[in-house]
């Protein structure tokens, strides 16, 4: 199945947040392997696009990047979840379960509404 | 793996002005991390490598996207790259139209000056020339219609009413402080055109701000070495009694000046990276003096307190100050890398912003009563009320400077509050042009 790109972008920015929550830092490619895994390959991002998303949310405060060297001895950026990263993460997914909710609602019960007269026949 | 492969994609995105050799070296690194592991999962090198690159996306998108996102960077290399063949066609097209755009400005002012009466001229001056800088942006930015005639619009509002206006005479107070807010206010009205329609946008709003301090440098280059080409015009002319001085400020001058607000825009469009950044460069350097004249001025109120009581225009002069202050740290603000930690540039920039309430609520306080006993005259009211709208702005900035300093916020939260109240300022002018002379009858 193919995510839409909308939901894709708008879903981009808890997930990174989420994926850094895991683990005390991370680097680029390890957060996208985590989301191809996560999402069992359904979710495609262009790969470069990660990288403004990561600088955005060091520009508001939300991560912190450090240098580091790799086992294979190559520079790498890592990134970790500041104080107001951790809060951003929280409202977002308050945000993200109304949403949810509210569509698991309405699914409920458009297809909930044919079995009521079924219910009162007998 | 195939290291030349990765050396000449390397090479491909280097080339790209909004890139740093640090985001690169993120990317590849990312490259590498992909190869290794299309290769561990039994593709060829070769493959692997066209694999990756794919998933990497395009070069275009990539650049733009993180140009977006660093606009600052953008703003300090906005001429395109040199291999990109239509660039010098479309620098030599922009020359071209700025210098009409120019012309048109200069033809109108002179019209203006030869034609209206110097009354009336005297309340149309920005309306005569800000248009064509309008103009030059409209074609710049390529923006909708729609934009453009609501600015129109509020341009011909503007000038309507100032003909309109019944003011008492030429050295009325009202019609002088009209004069003076009616740029202002056009200019910010630009600024809609400048950020192609966006003016939501607090980052664009930000490129705004960074335009208008690069502006006000190169008018000022300009203006001075128009200034001394004039005075050895003249002086030359003198030498051999010839009296050119109708032709040299009445012609000369005037079209001069009005035809530097477009050229000046078009060097600051065409020219940042060459120049770079004066603006914030000046406000580093301007900062710390600033600084110990406002503790100066702190000194001398402490020392002799009644000297606050005896010059009536203090109230002025404060405001001049605060906007001073207020620009020093939007320029020193604006330039700042956003991700680089706070350091000693940042804590003198607090200083700065905390000293600079502190003398203005000492002139407010001892002024207060001093104030009511004389009256409101329309411009100590117009004073007091930028006054106060530039101490809640310098208070609320000193605040969040505080926090940023401190490692508690992020500067992008400074940055936003600098944007967004940008429209106060505006709203302030406003109030001043259309209000002010009903407000105190004209005087």
């Amino acid at each position: 199945m193919r995510i839409d790109k909308d939901l894709v972008a708008a879903s981009a920015t808890p997930l990174v947040l989420g994926i850094l929550a895991e683990d005390a830092s991370s680097y680029g490619y390890a957060i996208l392997k985590r989301i191809r895994e996560l999402s069992d390959g359904n979710m495609e991002w262009t790969d470069g696009m990660l990288y403004p998303l990561l600088h955005r949310l060091e520009r508001l405060g939300q991560v912190k990047s450090t240098w580091q060297t790799s086992d294979q001895g190559r520079r790498r950026k890592h990134y970790a979840l500041t104080e107001a990263g951790r809060q951003a993460l929280a409202d977002r997914q308050s945000q993200w379960a109304v949403v949810s909710e509210t569509l698991d609602r309405i699914w409920h019960t458009r297809t909930q509404l044919p079995a009521i007269p079924q219910a009162v026949t007998p | 793996m195939s290291e030349h492969q990765i050396e000449q994609w390397r090479k491909h995105v280097q080339r790209r002005a909004t890139l740093t050799n640090d985001d690169v070296a993120e990317l590849e690194e990312h490259l590498r991390g992909q190869v290794d592991d299309l290769i561990a999962s039994g593709l060829t090198e070769d493959e692997a490598f066209l694999v990756a690159v794919k998933r990497m996306g395009s070069v275009d998108e990539l650049s733009r996207e993180f140009a977006i996102e660093h606009s600052e960077r953008l703003w300090k290399q906005l001429v395109l790259t040199a291999d990109d063949p239509g660039e010098s066609r479309a620098r030599g097209r922009d020359l071209w139209l700025a210098i009409c755009l120019g012309v048109g400005a200069a033809l109108s002012l002179r019209a203006g000056l030869a034609w209206l009466d110097e009354d009336v001229f005297v309340r149309l001056v920005s309306v005569l020339v800000l248009p064509w800088v309008v103009a030059y942006f409209a074609w710049k930015r390529d923006v909708s219609a729609r934009t453009v005639v609501s600015v129109a619009a509020g341009y011909a509002a503007v000038a309507a009413l100032l003909v309109a206006y019944p003011f008492h005479d030429e050295q009325s107070d009202t019609l002088l402080l009209a004069v003076i807010h009616t740029p202002i206010l056009l200019w910010l009205l630009m600024g809609v055109v400048y950020v192609g329609g966006d003016w939501r946008s607090g980052r664009r709003r930000m490129d705004f701000i960074r335009f208008t301090g690069e502006w006000a440098v190169y008018y000022f280059l300009l203006a001075a070495g128009g200034g001394l080409l004039l005075a050895l015009a003249g002086a030359t002319f003198n030498a051999v009694n010839i009296d050119a001085a109708v032709f040299l400020f009445e012609w000369v001058l005037p079209m001069g000046a009005a035809g530097a607000a477009v050229i000046a825009a078009w060097l600051v469009e065409s020219k940042q990276n060459v120049i770079e950044n004066i603006a914030p460069v000046l406000a580093r350097v301007f900062s710390p003096l600033t600084v110990l004249l406002l503790v100066a001025l702190l000194i001398a109120f402490a020392a002799n307190p009644d000297v606050i009581d005896v010059e009536r225009e203090l109230l002025i002069l404060m405001t001049v100050i605060l906007v001073l202050v207020l620009a020093l740290w939007l320029y020193a603000v604006s330039a700042r890398p956003p991700q680089a930690p706070a350091g000693l540039a940042d804590w003198l920039q607090v200083v700065l912003v905390v000293t600079a309430i502190l003398v203005d609520l000492v002139v407010l306080i001892a002024m207060a009563s001093r104030i009511a006993e004389l009256g409101l005259t329309p411009n100590r009211a117009a004073a007091l009320g930028l006054n106060i709208l530039l101490l809640v702005n310098l208070a609320v900035s000193a605040w969040l400077g505080l926090a940023f300093v401190r490692g508690r916020r992020p500067v992008a939260a400074l940055e936003r509050w600098q944007t967004d109240y940008l429209p106060v300022y505006a709203a302030w002018a406003a109030v001043v042009v259309v209000l002010w002379g009903p407000l105190f009858d004209w005087a």
